[in-house]
């Protein structure tokens, strides 16, 4: 019966096509031996975030790797993604990006049909033997420089308290938001840093209401996991200090009230897959990138920077010492979530010196070919101020 | 001189089909002379756009039709309450609810081993009924207190996406991350690619048979609207309440009962979305086709056939639209075209005179 529906379904497809004359995609690009790389973003490129980074880090692709970019933008993670990925692959690109992690499973899909072309996936769990990878980068690092700096700075001002405007309390959220906890605690041992989750990634309106409520809380610094510039602009107006997130203009609007900001620089992990891919040498994998390899950045403290005039002149050294360090690779996400680690409710998560493990990290379990996690992400470290909504 | 504009009592059937048919191609025109002005070709772009849409073999088409189905049936569930003048203008709410309910079913309900066969309807009626229960809300607001289902509808759209959030983040979370499970390979709806082991041709081809369902509610709905008394009742409510009320006609029971079935059409839409494509509950997967679907509703005249047409041709021109980047051009492509022809619709119902 349903092959009897399929079939019906597929002549009509076929009768359709035929009205609407067959040519078999002549248009698609036919330069032969042209490298092409090609980009699917959920969001537009204006969105001076996540979707504005990347496109930065495809900009970079184009100019450094020799090789020819497109991109479709805002794409809905449903029907739209794999329809949109299927088509760039029909298209002879040889390497398609996907990034946003609701692309996963559309992803793997078209990686099956498409053997010839290479997936890579920003960001997400799965992967296949052959086509198919995920990749990511340790954002923490950075978070806990950015918290180091926040610590100062209240301390300076003499305030004990920090905001964090967040969006959802999902795995990768949490670890962010952990590592700058943690690192606000190096530089202001007795800080606290209170939290608004507003269940969204972005929402400029609901964004800046938390930075207020935060701010009436007693914020001196307000740290942002969304997307959009809002809540270091309410900081910057009430006369308080802002963190930015995802890209380097994040400072941008309040640049004199914004102490640093962290974010993607995703060109040269781009570029090393793509050359890898073009070697012959690429393997598909879980490829998680440390600040060594320059995919994530500290706003003030990359090259030919300097940083914010109202980061405290006495911290500056201690950043950029252990700012290097994390660039060559001596200090990684490792030595942030170094214990001993206590949970914002007395228990113990980590004993002296114990690590966590990349799956810890990610909260992955129960995914073939890796070990479960065992103390999975999913508490907030000591000082910080709330809950983790139940699950 | 001085112009007027009436109505014209019988639109003749010239004007009927040729004002759309101007609009579309004055849309076309002027969005070719946007094109220039960005320094793109147009014919390429509309080449393009054509191609990809509507003439690139059976994987246009297939993704065009992938993308019509919600639309055709958002568009029954919008066309079917403006028929009897309610305006449901949330049908992406009931869209919401019908896809969360449809994945409660296949994660929550059922054990994992139940047959597609069984599995498949009880997800399209939890669909059906979630977003019939969206829809009896307002329904029965307005039947009880006479709110305004306009303001009612659209809330519950917001209401909707947050119930979602929480069970896509929380609830029914997969291990944390902003999804549900997958659900199990039999409880998907069968589609085209299914047959890639028999006919390799198939493989990529994603139309799925929720298609069908459409095309078969499409039939369904012409029937009720001129076979039946309550399509007959409806139509007089439309015209005039007071009159349908006088004639002994159940009003208020009549207003509950459309935005039910509105709000069945939108929820089942929403079944099918994740039964069909997605196969899991997650965020951000609807590009708001409840919404589109109001327009496809107007330009179809509330007429079932027509609303399969359109859905079709706007479902190319969304499809197609994807060939041109950045995607604000695309998008601002749509809207000149869409503006175009709803203007010209006006020009169907009336005309524009020269008064002496």
């Amino acid at each position: 019966m349903v092959r009897i529906l399929l079939f019906g379904l597929a002549a009509l497809l076929a009768a359709s096509s035929l009205v609407g004359c067959s040519k078999q995609d002549s248009t698609s690009q036919a330069d032969g031996d042209d490298f092409q790389v090609a980009f699917v973003y959920v969001g537009p490129v204006g969105d001076g975030g996540w979707t504005y980074a990347h496109n930065e880090g495809r900009l970079y692709l184009e100019k450094n790797a020799g090789v020819k970019t497109t991109m479709v933008e805002n794409i809905a993670e449903g029907a739209e993604a794999e329809q949109a990925i299927r088509n760039l692959a029909r298209k002879e690109n040889d390497v398609i990006f996907t990034t946003s992690f609701g692309f996963m499973d559309p992803t793997e899909a078209v990686a099956q049909e498409f053997p010839n072309v290479k997936f890579i996936h920003v960001t997400g769990f799965k992967k296949n033997s052959t086509n198919f990878a995920n990749l990511m980068g340790a954002m923490e690092s950075m978070r806990y420089l950015a918290g180091m700096i926040a610590g100062a700075r209240a301390t300076e001002d003499d305030s004990r308290i920090i905001g964090a405007v967040e969006p959802f309390p999902i795995a990768e959220v949490i670890r962010l938001l952990n590592a700058f906890a943690l690192g606000v605690r190096v530089t202001c041992p007795d800080c606290q840093i209170h939290i608004r989750w507003i269940n969204s990634w972005f929402d400029p309106v609901r964004e800046k209401e938390a930075a207020q409520s935060l701010l009436e809380a007693g914020a001196d610094v307000i740290v942002t996991g969304c997307d959009s510039p809002g809540p270091v602009v309410a900081a910057a107006q009430a006369g308080k200090w802002g963190i930015g997130y995802d890209s380097m203009n994040a400072c941008a609007s309040v640049p004199e009230r914004c102490l640093t900001a962290t974010y993607w620089n995703w060109g040269p992990v781009y570029a090393d897959m793509v050359r890898q891919i073009r070697e012959g040498t690429w393997k598909p994998a879980d490829y998680y990138f440390e600040a060594d390899s320059g995919i994530v950045a500290l706003l003030g403290f990359e090259e030919g920077q300097t940083p914010a005039a109202g980061v405290p002149a006495s911290v500056v050294p201690k950043i950029k010492d252990l700012h290097a360090r994390m660039k060559k690779g001596e200090f990684t996400r490792f030595d942030v979530f170094r214990g001993p680690l206590r949970d914002n409710r007395g228990k113990e998560i980590l004993s002296a010196d114990a690590k966590l493990t990349q799956e810890d990290l990610e909260g992955l379990s129960k995914l073939p070919d890796r070990p479960d996690c065992t103390v999975c992400m999913g508490w907030l470290v000591e000082g910080i101020v709330g809950t983790i909504p139940a699950r | 001189m001085r112009l007027r504009v009436e109505p014209r009592l019988v639109p003749s059937r010239l004007v009927r089909f040729g004002a759309p048919v101007t609009g579309l191609l004055a849309g076309l025109l002027l969005s070719a002379g946007m094109l220039e002005l960005f320094g793109i070709s147009s014919p390429r772009a509309l080449a393009a756009i054509v191609q990809s849409g509507f003439a690139g073999g059976l994987y246009a088409i297939s993704d065009t039709l992938t993308v019509a189905t919600p639309l055709i049936l958002c568009g029954l569930a919008c066309a079917l309450a403006f028929k009897a003048r309610l305006w449901n203008v949330g049908a992406e709410g009931q869209l919401f609810l019908g896809a969360w309910a449809a994945t409660g079913v296949a994660i929550a309900l059922l054990p994992e081993g139940t047959p597609g066969w069984l599995a498949i309807p009880a997800m399209a009626a939890a669909g059906f009924a979630a977003g019939a229960a969206w829809g009896a809300v307002p329904g029965a607001l307005k039947a009880r207190f006479g709110t305004s289902e306009i303001l009612t509808s659209l809330m519950l759209v917001y209401v909707a996406a947050h119930w979602n959030n929480y069970f896509i983040y929380s609830a029914w979370s997969d291990r944390g991350f902003q999804m549900t499970r997958l659900f199990p390979r039999a409880f998907w709806l069968p589609r085209v690619a299914d047959l890639a082991s028999i006919w390799p041709g198939a493989a990529g081809l994603t139309l799925h048979v929720g298609f069908f369902l459409a095309l078969l509610l499409a039939a369904a709905f012409w029937f009720v609207m001129f076979r039946t008394r309550f399509g007959f009742e409806l139509k007089v409510s439309g015209i005039s309440e007071k009159t349908a009320h006088y004639a002994g006609m159940p009003v208020k029971r009549n207003i509950v009962l459309v935005l039910v079935l509105s709000g069945g059409l939108a929820g089942l839409a929403g079944a099918c979305e994740v039964a069909g494509v997605v196969h899991r509950l997650q965020e951000n997967f609807l590009p708001g086709y409840g919404f589109t679907a109001i327009l496809v509703a107007w330009l179809a005249r509330l007429n079932p056939a027509a609303i399969v047409l359109v859905s079709f041709l706007l479902s190319g021109l969304l499809v197609g639209a994807r060939e041109v980047q950045p995607s604000g051009i695309a998008m601002m492509l749509q809207g000149i075209v869409l503006t175009c022809v709803v203007a010209a619709d006006f020009f169907s119902s009336n005309r524009i005179r020269r008064v002496p």
